[in-house]
């Protein structure tokens, strides 16, 4: 769990907030120390400018977590996060993909906790590899798990719990090295089952199709973990392709109301190389791309150079 | 079509192992490859599971990423990742797991997470993803490599995935559910773990390969079935089906 960071002033109010209005929700929450009820005041999401919504919300020193299960992916707030030159983080994903490498390569990350780490279809993630293999450009710190123990991390997060239960990692070296997985035994049929650490992470940061001026958010397609993230989360950015007067239902959206989230910013191909289902398909030629750029320290540097430009 | 290369007869060996399935939970890479022609050649109706969260997608090319738009867009369901690894994967719903690895040991056992000392690396590799749970929980998994000395190895540098474990047994000691590798196809011949050891046996030679040559590109002293077959060469419906498949031709 991510405890123990200074909050900011908003942050503060919006905690006046929700006892003075959710009082009786609140108190029914499971107390265990996540910060869970930043997201539960009656307030709406705020509409910013990327600036102003990485600046506010994603701190040297956080746990972050990017999520997007390779549709949705946030590569523009995180590409923001790069270019405010924020330091010391605990980066959280699933598919650390391009979008973590790249921050991974610009040495904004303390720590990496994740449990794929490639270039989809392309190879590997070089930035990742360096930092990994070389310490380059700085050390890096990682917590490794699967997919299935990730997702459930997420779960426990969103749901005030200390954490999953589930068959997983059995006879794997996976648990040797990671402190976050355990087991727990059934008061029920005695079976012992694995469990993993909730994830609470101080800020989650998605991109999602369309948000009203509410800052309600519906996003549609391959939904990954990001609801769970956003619930999991202290704080929330949400990204979105379109901001609209009135958000129409939609069969098979998920829906984060507008008081689940922190802030909102408007940023049209925010996901790009990744999609946005109904906007724009994968550019599977950048994923290409991305591995000749990444694959050296100095084009890299060139690519980091026009970006911060 | 009589010509064909090593890559598209271990494509074509492993589409037809899903013959008669209905489920096949798909790693990416060569996995995909085969399960998606399997679809278009020896069983139309296999429905095809992506860790993406996308049930019965029914690409009409062939995808780069386990979640590219077209898997959600012609799938029966798509939900969400809690919900593929916990409700579908997890009890044991699917028939088949297929998966690549970066190393396999002759137990079945895979590698995707590094090479050399866990810490300090010589090679990071890109790590589990959703191969263990696939391993674990599906009731069988087939591994798709090519056969390469480097691949097949004596010993992995560290237990991504389960195969048998350390034999015969122990995958029942550790209250998994799945029968566990039932296949390991390459481009060279198919092997299949023996009843008695679980020991991955060559019961499969591709044609025109050379006995000497596969033991040469396996990491350990290769055992050999007292009645090895030759693979069944690729037909000209397969090898049409495979070649529109990675030229990216759209197939209805």
């Amino acid at each position: 769990m991510y405890t123990g960071k200074p909050r900011t002033a908003r942050y503060q109010k919006s905690m006046l907030v929700i006892i003075d209005v959710h009082c009786v929700r609140f108190l029914g929450w499971p107390l265990n120390g996540c910060s869970h009820s930043a997201q539960t005041g009656s307030r709406m999401a705020e509409l910013v400018s990327l600036a102003e919504g990485v600046a506010e919300l994603v701190h040297d020193g956080d746990a972050v977590a990017l999520e997007g299960f390779t549709h949705l992916i946030p590569v523009a707030a995180g590409q923001e996060i790069i270019r405010q030159r924020r330091r010391d983080l605990t980066l959280i994903r699933m598919t650390p993909d391009i979008v973590y490498d790249q921050l991974i390569g610009a040495g904004c990350a303390a720590r990496l906790v994740f449990s794929w780490g490639g270039n989809p279809g392309v190879g590997s993630l070089h930035r990742f590899r360096d930092a990994v293999e070389n310490a380059w450009p700085r050390p890096i710190e990682i917590e490794e798990h699967s997919h299935a123990g990730m997702a459930n991390r997420y779960v426990a997060g969103a749901s005030g719990l200390p954490f999953a239960v589930l068959r997983g990692y059995v006879g794997t070296d996976i648990a040797r090295h990671t402190t976050t997985v355990g087991t727990v035994t059934c008061p029920f049929t005695g079976e012992v089952l694995t469990a993993v650490a909730a994830l609470n992470p101080d800020v989650a940061v998605i991109h999602a199709q369309r948000a009203d001026r509410r800052g309600n958010v519906q996003m549609w397609g391959i939904t990954g973990v990001q609801k769970e993230a956003v619930l999991a989360a202290a704080r929330s950015l949400v990204t979105v392709e379109e901001i609209v007067d009135d958000l129409d239902p939609r069969p098979d959206a998920v829906v984060l109301p507008g008081w689940v989230v922190t802030a909102v910013a408007h940023v049209p191909r925010g996901a790009h190389p990744s999609y946005a289902q109904g906007y724009y398909d994968r550019d599977n030629d950048y994923y290409q791309s991305w591995d000749p750029i990444s694959r050296d320290r100095e084009s890299f540097a060139r690519w980091l150079d026009e970006v911060t430009a | 079509m009589s010509e064909w290369n090593a890559d598209e007869i271990m494509t074509v060996t492993a589409a037809r192992s899903l013959a008669g399935r209905t489920s096949c939970f798909v790693g990416i890479g060569l996995p995909s490859t085969a399960a998606n022609l399997a679809r278009r050649t020896c069983n139309p109706d296999l429905a095809l599971i992506y860790e993406s969260g996308t049930i019965g997608a029914k690409p009409t090319r062939l995808p780069l990423s386990i979640g590219d738009g077209e898997l959600g867009e012609t799938a029966d369901a798509v939900v969400s990742v809690p919900e593929i690894f916990n409700y579908w994967l997890q009890p044991g719903r699917v028939d088949v797991g297929f998966l690549g690895a970066a190393q396999v040991d002759r137990l079945g056992n895979i590698n995707t997470t590094v090479i050399g000392d866990y810490r300090t690396p010589s090679v990071r590799l890109p790590g589990a993803g959703g191969a263990p749970e696939i391993a674990a929980s599906c009731r069988e998994t087939i591994v798709i490599v090519r056969h390469r000395p480097r691949i097949l190895v004596d010993r992995l540098a560290f237990v991504t995935s389960l195969g048998f474990g350390a034999g015969p047994g122990h995958r029942a000691d550790l209250g998994l559910r799945g029968r566990g590798p039932i296949r390991l196809i390459t481009d060279l011949g198919v092997l299949e773990p023996d009843p008695e050891t679980c020991e991955l046996t060559l019961v499969s030679i591709h044609p025109g390969v050379a006995l000497d040559d596969v033991r040469a590109a396996t990491g350990w002293p290769l055992a050999v079935h007292a009645d090895l077959a030759v693979t069944a060469p690729p037909t000209t419906a397969e090898l049409t089906a495979l070649r529109s498949l990675t030229k990216g031709d759209r197939v209805a």
